[in-house]
């Protein structure tokens, strides 16, 4: 049955971190603001101790997330393979329910660097003509970090971050990350305590000469009461973190941060269990007049409303803008249009070391609780010596918690019977991980479009990834293990596992890699290359604005959250102070330089 | 606590259950007896929802030989192993429920794109299981149950490298390893998920690891390095160990 709702001012696809902030926001302005969130409600007393304490089912049967059966992404690594669904989440782990991914995330809290904002434009300057590989497409994103700074500035309060800023005002701080771009402030909490494996990291890359910081944690060190007034309490090292919602009020999430007070608006309201089926064209073709979604009861609604925002997370984004042809589609191989195109991911690898002398007590862990180094940044160093552009922080936390994704054995033991419970029992709280987590640069060949076989149960097509790892990436990779080895070297373990990417080798999504999936819906400064302007406004629709990581030209090595919440904040204030009083292109699409 | 009338059941259970079973498999078993306890059910007082009659007994064989109860410990039987496998494999997640089933299955897709095949966990089990008593039939002539440790083991053994064709055992579409690799992966999430699912009774697989299951709060003991922690660990529901 198909029901046509009232007109409002503004709907917003996705209730997670993007669609809450936008929420604020647009309420602030006077704004009758309705979001819709395709799965279920989940608030607080959902957090309650002990139900996330529970690993069976958010770290394995992943149930804060969102189910294959009614949504995945069909993957496959070049256009000869034939793609095939993610039946049962490995390689990612897209959030699901009100709160979306930002209620089961680590809580790692970081800003992009100045030069990754214009990552293109530092290439151009850095490096010989030519030496990017020819079908590389990276871009700026057209946003700067001036620009976007006092928007980290303001997330980071709502999120009470805890850390050591490491360049307040262009000043570099001793025990903070010196390659930070400057801050106006520093973090609003004082670091996380420091575990053992923080202090073993810290002692061996000082001797190394490099430069270890905690890391920025949105796991908060200390009571904290953000700008919409709501409270976060300390971190307690639970051990039930990243896939699980918190029992403790303690990580920055859009429950703990900023939907208490939202919901409280009466210019706000939400509708769960509605999934958004198409975002409708207007017959002006610049605009768009609402949504469809399908209700909790199958019920085909049409919303109208003046402004769309578009907030779920980055795939779906995607998907949605290709369901509702808005955009042109990308196309590698005449390359033309936009959408699908420059999608990236993230490179990550690990040494796991064994220590009979020590006892980490692993299940003492919090997310963002860990020391980094950021040494080897994009920017930091002379990539081109060792042929990439890129760069990857080497880190150590302290974990994992839980006890069925906990058990480490040494190589070679038998994977069951007495041998296998003997080395579980004996090995069991005696290791420490090093971890990378680097670039990934976006490539002409590798985007993502609409699948030609497998539907949703709607009879929706799916979004189809077409992805594979380059070497590029897979140098800088390489050379980071190599920086690890340093440190294993340092830190003399009775012995230590790699697991790092090969030249050569190529996706594996049947292994988690990481939830930081980034582009397919960019922003730039020219719509032949990108689908948003810089203002997430999309180019083909001027009341229609795209939140969240899709926006990112390529991925940066760092965490995403703190620039996709940076960027909802950056286009909420240009919809404030100049969309609402003159609807209309925030950048015109012939001249983008005098926009 | 010879006495005791559950610990009457757990003999009468071994003499039912464990029928079939020769003499040099029981010595393992007997070792229930240590691990009884009062006022918890027996595994022999357990009806099987999902299992058939034979296939629970093949469960609690492969299960006491996947994580055996030796010098280290109680094993996957003492745990409760096979009522978590059961109770999982007749809930959501034995149905699929949550995953995309939808065809077409391309079965012979590369390992690296994932799981692909048609078969929901509890079809694994079924297939798995009844492939690998034809196995046992082909190779011993016997069912897998009645065969001796060793061989039980160079059974799981031959499972893991997938070289039983069990397309030839008239099973299509599962590779030999993949049943094994559910079994296994459902036998160690049995020994080391909260006890409310059924198995890791008495939170014999936590305190086999040293895992404090859901206490969950350790502010204090952030900056004590190298210390053992002190208590034993406490379940969902309230359980202390």
């Amino acid at each position: 049955m198909s029901i046509t709702r009232p007109d409002v001012d503004v709907v917003i696809i996705g209730l997670g971190w993007t669609g809450s902030i936008m929420g604020m926001e647009l309420t602030d302005a006077g704004l009758n603001v309705l979001a819709l969130e395709r799965g279920g409600e989940r608030t607080k007393e959902d957090f309650l101790y002990p139900k996330p304490a529970d690993e069976l089912k958010y770290g394995v049967r992943l149930k804060m997330m969102q189910r294959p059966k009614q949504n995945t992404v069909t993957i496959r690594r070049n256009a000869e393979e034939t793609a095939v669904p993610q039946r049962h989440w490995t390689t990612f782990h897209p959030g699901d329910g009100v709160g979306g991914a930002g209620s089961h995330w680590t809580g790692v809290l970081y800003r992009a660097t100045p030069n990754e904002l214009a990552l293109k434009s530092f290439a151009d300057r850095t490096f010989e003509p030519g030496f990017l590989p020819e079908d590389m497409t990276i871009q700026d994103y057209g946003v700067t970090y001036e620009e976007l700074e006092p928007h980290y500035d303001f997330f980071e309060k709502v999120a009470g971050l805890s850390g050591q800023a490491g360049n307040v005002q262009g000043e570099i701080v001793e025990g903070g990350n010196p390659f930070e771009g400057p801050r106006q402030n520093p973090f609003p909490l004082p670091p996380l305590p420091r575990t053992l494996t923080d202090t073993l990291f810290t002692e061996a890359t000082q001797k190394l000469g490099w430069h270890p910081y905690p890391y920025p944690s949105a796991n908060v060190s200390g009571a904290w009461t953000n700008p919409y007034g709501m409270q976060l309490g300390p971190c307690n090292f639970c051990g039930f973190c990243s896939n699980y919602g918190c029992l403790n009020y303690s990580k920055a999430s859009p429950q703990t941060c900023v939907l208490d007070a939202l919901k409280q608006r009466e210019n706000f309201s939400y509708r769960t269990n509605c999934e958004v089926t198409r975002i409708v064209k207007s017959d002006d073709g610049e605009t768009v007049t609402g949504v469809r979604y399908r209700d909790g009861e199958g019920n085909d609604v049409y919303q109208p409303a003046k402004m769309v925002i578009l907030a779920s997370f980055p795939l779906s984004n995607v998907r949605l803008l290709l369901l509702s042809q808005i955009g042109r589609p990308y196309d590698p191989v005449a390359n033309t249009g936009v959408v699908g195109r420059n999608f990236s991911y993230q490179i990550t690898g690990s040494i796991d070391m064994y220590f009979k002398r020590h006892q980490f007590n692993p299940f003492i862990s919090a997310g963002g609780s860990g020391q980094v180094i950021d040494d080897f940044s994009p920017d930091t160093f002379d990539t081109a010596k060792h042929g990439f552009i890129g760069g990857s922080y080497i880190y150590t936390t302290q974990g994992p918690g839980g006890a069925i994704g906990a058990v480490k054995v040494p190589p070679r033991t038998p994977s069951w019977g007495s041998e296998w419970k003997k080395n579980a029992s004996e090995h069991y709280g005696h290791h420490m991980m090093l971890g990378t987590t680097g670039t990934n640069m976006s490539y002409r060949d590798v985007y993502l479009d609409l699948d030609p076989t497998y539907t949703d149960p709607h009879g929706d097509p799916l979004l189809r990834m077409t992805y594979d790892w380059k070497d590029n990436d897979l140098r800088m990779t390489q050379f980071m293990a190599e920086r690890m080895r340093e440190i294993v070297a340092e830190l003399k373990p009775d012995y230590h596992t790699e697991s790092f990417k090969q030249v050569g080798d190529h996706f594996d999504p049947s292994h988690y890699q990481s939830t930081h999936l980034t582009g397919g819906a960019i922003m730039g400064t020219d719509p032949n290359t990108s689908v948003l302007n810089r203002y997430l406004q999309h180019w083909d629709a001027h009341n229609l604005f795209v939140m969240g990581a899709s926006a990112f030209p390529q991925n940066m090595q760092h965490n995403p959250t703190g620039t996709v919440a940076a960027l909802t904040y950056w286009s909420a204030k240009h919809i404030r102070e100049r969309y609402l009083d003159n609807p209309g292109p925030l950048m015109a699409k012939e001249d983008p330089a005098n926009a | 606590m010879a006495s005791d009338p559950d610990d009457m059941k757990r003999r009468d259970f071994m003499r039912r259950s464990l029928l079939t079973i020769p003499a040099v498999s029981l010595g393992s078993s007997l070792a229930f007896d240590a691990y009884a306890d009062n006022g918890a059910p027996a595994l022999s007082d357990y009806q099987p929802m999902f299992f058939e009659a034979q296939e629970w007994q093949f469960i609690l064989a492969a299960t006491d030989r996947l994580i055996p109860r030796d010098e280290h410990g109680p094993g996957a039987l003492e745990a409760h192993v096979p009522v978590f496998i059961d109770k999982e494999l007749a809930g959501g997640y034995g149905r699929a429920e949550d995953w995309y089933m939808q065809g077409p299955f391309h079965v012979d897709a590369p390992a690296a794109l994932g799981y692909q095949l048609p078969h929901t966990p509890a079809d694994i089990y079924r297939l798995g299981i009844a492939a690998t008593r034809r196995y046992c039939q082909q190779r011993f002539n016997r069912d897998f149950v009645t065969l001796s440790h060793e061989d039980q083991e160079s059974v799981l053994s031959a499972l893991e490298q997938g070289r039983p064709d069990f397309a030839r055992l008239g099973v299509d579409d599962l590779p030999s390893a993949t049943f094994f690799s559910f079994l296994l992966q459902n036998t160690k999430e049995g020994f080391l998920a909260d006890p409310i699912y059924g198995g890791n009774r008495h939170m014999v697989g936590w305190k086999m690891l040293g895992f404090t299951g859901a206490r969950a709060s350790f502010r204090e003991w952030v900056d004590q390095y190298d210390r053992d922690y002190p208590l034993g660990p406490v379940s969902l529901s309230g359980e202390r160990g």
